[in-house]
């Protein structure tokens, strides 16, 4: 009774070599690396670049463990820090020409130092959060009302510019949330609601009361507003990437929180000051026309000097150009930009300016068809070109820029478009520096908490349950092994609070192996051949730790469900173990115990401690060893 | 070895007024406490500037707290953090001030104290990182040196405090609902009052030493809340089965029997966990020092009450065998004579 058929050993093995896989990365430790990636929007690394950084390693004659790829990055492993110091000045001289204007951030890194057949199945090591690695947090709020205010008040701008355009007279105006148009008469009234059921699906009006009044009033409709609300932290958070990449940070963690909060993690940034004038600092977009006359195209050979009113841009695509110093339109007057297909099926921008920005695009291209428009991006007072497009006809407020070769150029050339201002105000409501120092301190103490713990467990199991004190031991080990291996596949970022959830998991998931042992010894006591006891021991504790394990998870869930932050990573660890600790208490111990006294046919005693026995007339003849 | 050698079950259950008095003892002055000390919340819930700083010999804690008053900054909080040398400061919210500046002007005022000056320097760790930050500097030398700062918005601890409150109800409601469901309801509400008597003890504990209540210590509570309940649990599927087993048995005996019968597991249960908690408690430094004392004042009372309190309730409710034998209807004994409380 005490076999497991083969697939249930299959499975343990399985469990046990996965666990080991997946565990393995977190014991290599880290070696220093150099990392280099874009700080221009509109440069983007490719494999070309890591050939560029091996190129340069060469010809320096520095030798990197590897140079890898790996899509927004280029990483070359190092074995020691000189070399590493090293290395990044000879790539940043290579990459960056200026070094007062650079193109790529060349920054220090830590990369693991595990095999690559490890990384190739996918098997890293688990990420440590700020307290275990300092570093800087913040968690900024998006105020979502003045996102719909924007929204509204562009708006109003559509509307007064669509009655217009349509003859239609009448004032709009805006009263709070609401969107109030009058109109001369019931013409016009009738009008304006067949206008605005055909062009304005986002609002909705409510009826009329009045009929001698002729006045409709609208509203933002909730999926509307709750659209330019999702879209106003997305812009947010795009912003915020192209800004943190200014600071140079290896590995930041930008993050939505809630439905109106942005996550802000700089690893190895100390400096609060700087990092919050970079992120909180505005760019501006602008539209302005190209000159792609004689004395210009002079000036872009350099045999000429650059004309009067314009201004010369070098860095960017379609440069260098030279453009009138005006703006047609700016970044504020931009209320959206999709990447989205033309009628060919060719990839395409489309973009949407309000009223007013329409109306000087309109001003603007009437006369200037065939000629060329360029998208400016401006940020420290640098400009940076986007784009530089033909005008093929006289634009308005939605126009679409073409021309792009593949799909992904228009996604990120949308991208770029609104990249340019926050689409919503930000307000730091949470900020936290840890210092490097501390949290090294910290990954000790929790490190060593965890050890000493885990010891004194094993060592009073093995001595109060002896074989089976052992079985538990293992088990616990593999509790451990597992957690850790599901904790790094799901690449959960390990903070000390987590550390403490693994510890106490660990400190609660002997309660199953003692609730058996504790059984096993019962029945023996109440007079069972051993294998009975093992076999009754095994199946009663189960619904007790099943009903307790249940209860714990309630708990452990209600953490994750209300928690933020340090709690919620404190609660994936607790849950996951629970989990875990029920797999390796239950079924792995068990197939300890079938494996060593499964097949012993006559057995005569398990070694689980003495087996105390009350009873007056039998002399305790423990079943020992 | 075998350290629970008893002969007779113990009767718990003849003594179950003189625990439950204990209990309601501990319970109102844990109450009075909460009222009339209130908790010490940390700057997660209140809102606010925390700053750790590191000197290089033990810290003058008063020296500290002198400087920093004179700078008017509100009510200022100075304590020693772990060892001598270390300081943490903490600073109520300023509407009129900006975090940075804050933590500039401290940070300059007790380097200023230490006649250094403070520049923002890029270092390297010896892994090989860049890290970039204040340091004060005094001829050569780092006298204070800035571990971390926080700054939580208040709007941030109003929200904490309602989630805290939202998971607590949560749990108390799910665990409910799952032994009412699993057992009956008179054991659900017998484990969730003698567990929430626990909750309410470590939180009058916190109250009474006006310990730091933080988000951690609340993850502590809860995590302690279900793993109490477990014992609860325990002792409770076997009254269950003793009911089963033992027909002539009465109530109160059923009782004392599940308890007597369970009394090892328990302490060594909780003995191991302990082990944990203590190696936290001593190894875990300063930031899981909270959490572990929490932990260990819930690990102790959550044994004194699974086994003093719940059941001594669930007796009081006037558990029957019937109450437990409905799913299985051969099982009914109808001639149960000793239904209800005994004392």
């Amino acid at each position: 009774m005490n076999r497991y058929p083969l697939w249930k050993y299959a499975m343990l093995v399985i469990a046990l070599l996965v666990g080991l896989i997946y565990t393995l990365p977190n014991f290599f430790g880290e070696s220093p690396a150099v990392q280099v990636s874009s700080s221009k929007a509109t440069v983007r690394i490719t494999r070309d670049t890591a050939t560029r950084v091996e190129q340069a390693l060469a010809d320096a004659k520095l030798k990197p463990d590897f140079v890898q790829y790996e899509g927004n990055s280029v990483k070359a492993r190092f074995q020691d820090l000189d070399t590493q110091s090293r290395a990044k000045d000879v790539v940043s001289k290579a990459l960056n020409p200026d070094p007062a204007d650079p193109t790529y951030v060349v920054a220090l890194n830590l990369v693991s130092r595990s095999p690559r057949w490890l990384t190739a199945l996918h098997a890293l090591p688990m990420y440590l959060g700020l307290d275990l690695r300092g570093g800087v947090h913040f968690l900024m709020q998006v105020d979502m009302k003045a996102a719909v205010n924007k929204r509204t008040d562009a708006l109003v701008g559509d509307i007064r510019t669509a009655l217009r355009e349509k003859t239609i007279r009448g004032s709009t105006s805006r009263d709070g949330n609401n969107i109030v148009v009058t109109l001369r008469d019931k013409e016009g009234l009738t009008a304006a609601q067949n206008l605005f059921a055909d062009q304005f699906t986002d609002l909705e009006w409510a009826p009329i009361t009045d009929p001698n009044d002729f006045k409709l009033i609208g509203t933002l409709k909730l999926t509307a507003a709750r659209a330019t609300q999702e879209a106003a932290i997305k812009q947010n958070m795009t912003t915020l990437h192209n800004r943190v990449n200014e600071l140079a940070v290896a590995e930041p963690v930008i993050q939505q929180q809630g439905a109106d909060r942005i996550v802000v993690e700089l690893p190895g940034i100390q400096d609060t000051a700087k990092a919050k004038d970079i992120i909180g600092r505005t760019a501006n977009l602008e539209f302005r026309l190209a000159d792609m006359s004689t004395e210009a195209r002079a000036a872009l050979d350099g045999s000429g000097p650059v004309p009067f009113g314009r201004e010369k841009y070098t860095i960017g695509r379609g440069a260098p150009v030279i453009v009138y110093k005006e703006a047609i339109a700016t970044g504020e007057m931009l209320t959206n930009a999709q990447p989205r297909p033309d009628e060919n099926q060719q990839p395409a921008v489309s973009v949407s300016l309000d009223a007013k920005g329409g109306r000087q695009m309109r001003d603007a291209t009437r006369n200037n068809v065939g000629n060329f428009m360029a998208a400016i991006l401006f940020e420290k007072g640098k400009g940076e070109v986007l784009t530089v497009a033909r005008i093929q006809s006289e634009l308005g407020s939605e126009f679409r820029i073409t021309g792009m070769v593949t799909t992904d150029a228009a996604n990120e050339l949308s991208l770029l478009l609104r990249a340019g201002a926050l689409a919503a105000p930000m307000e730091f409501i949470e900020e936290s520096t840890i210092g490097p120092s501390l949290g090294a301190d910290n990954i000790a103490k929790g490190f060593n908490s965890l050890v000493y713990g885990f010891t004194a467990i094993a060592i009073f199991m093995c001595l109060y349950y002896r074989l089976f004190g052992v079985f538990s031991t293992l088990a616990l080990m593999l509790n451990l092994l597992l957690l850790v291996a599901v904790l790094s596949m799901l690449q959960a970022t390990l903070t000390l609070p987590g550390i403490a959830a693994i510890a106490l998991t660990l400190g609660m998931a002997i309660d199953s192996n003692v609730l058996i042992n504790e059984r096993v010894r019962e029945e023996l006591r109440g007079g069972a051949s051993p294998q009975a006891a093992i076999n009754a021991g095994y199946e009663r504790a189960f619904a007790t730790i099943l009903d307790s394990n249940v209860t714990t998870l309630i708990a452990g869930l209600a953490l994750l469900a209300f928690g933020s932050g340090p709690v919620k990573g404190f609660a994936v660890v607790h849950c996951l173990g629970i989990i875990t600790s029920m797999f390796s208490a239950v079924v792995f111990s068990r197939g300890l115990v079938n494996l060593w006294y499964g097949r012993q046919k006559k057995l005569k005693g398990v070694s689980i401690g003495q087996v105390w026995r009350p009873s007056v007339d039998d002399p305790a003849t423990a079943a020992k060893t | 070895m075998e350290f629970f050698r008893i002969k007779r079950d113990i009767p718990f259950m003849r003594h179950a007024l003189v625990f439950n008095i204990i209990s309601l003892v501990t319970f109102l002055a844990a109450v009075f406490f909460l009222f009339t000390r209130g908790l010490h919340l940390s700057i997660e819930f209140t809102g606010g500037t925390l700053i750790e700083v590191a000197y290089l010999q033990a810290a003058d804690v008063a020296k500290v707290r002198a400087k920093v008053e004179g700078l008017k900054l509100g009510d200022v909080q100075v304590q020693n953090f772990g060892s001598a040398s270390n300081v943490l400061i903490r600073l109520p919210v300023r509407g009129d001030m900006k975090q940075d500046i804050v933590v500039a002007k401290v940070f300059g005022e007790l380097c200023r104290v230490e006649n250094g000056t403070v520049s923002i320097k890029e270092t390297r760790t010896d892994k090989g990182e860049t890290v970039s930050g204040p340091v004060c500097d005094a001829n050569g030398t780092h006298p204070v040196v800035l571990k971390r700062n926080d700054f939580v918005g208040p709007q941030v601890g109003k929200e904490l405090a309602q989630d805290g409150a939202k998971a607590l109800a949560f749990v108390v409601a799910g665990i409910m609902l799952y032994l009412a469901f699993r057992f009956e309801w008179k054991f659900s509400v017998a484990a969730i009052v003698a567990n929430l008597h626990d909750v309410i003890i470590i939180l009058g504990f916190f109250a009474f030493f006006q310990w730091e209540f933080s988000l951690s210590v609340l993850a502590a509570v809860l995590a302690v809340l279900g793993y109490s309940v477990n014992e609860s649990v325990v002792i409770f599927d076997r009254i269950r089965e003793a009911f089963r087993r033992y027909r002539k048995m009465a109530t109160h005996e059923v009782i004392d029997h599940a308890i007597t019968s369970t009394m090892s597991r328990t302490v060594i249960t909780h003995g191991c966990t302990q082990m944990m908690v203590l190696s936290m408690l001593l190894f875990g430094g300063p930031t899981l020092h909270y959490f572990a004392v929490a932990l260990t004042i819930g690990i102790l009372f959550g044994i004194y009450s699974s086994v003093f309190v719940a059941a001594a309730i669930a007796m009081w409710l006037g558990v029957k065998r019937e109450d437990l034998m409905k799913s299985s209807a051969k099982e009914i004994d109808p001639d149960d004579p000793n239904a209800g409380a005994v004392v």
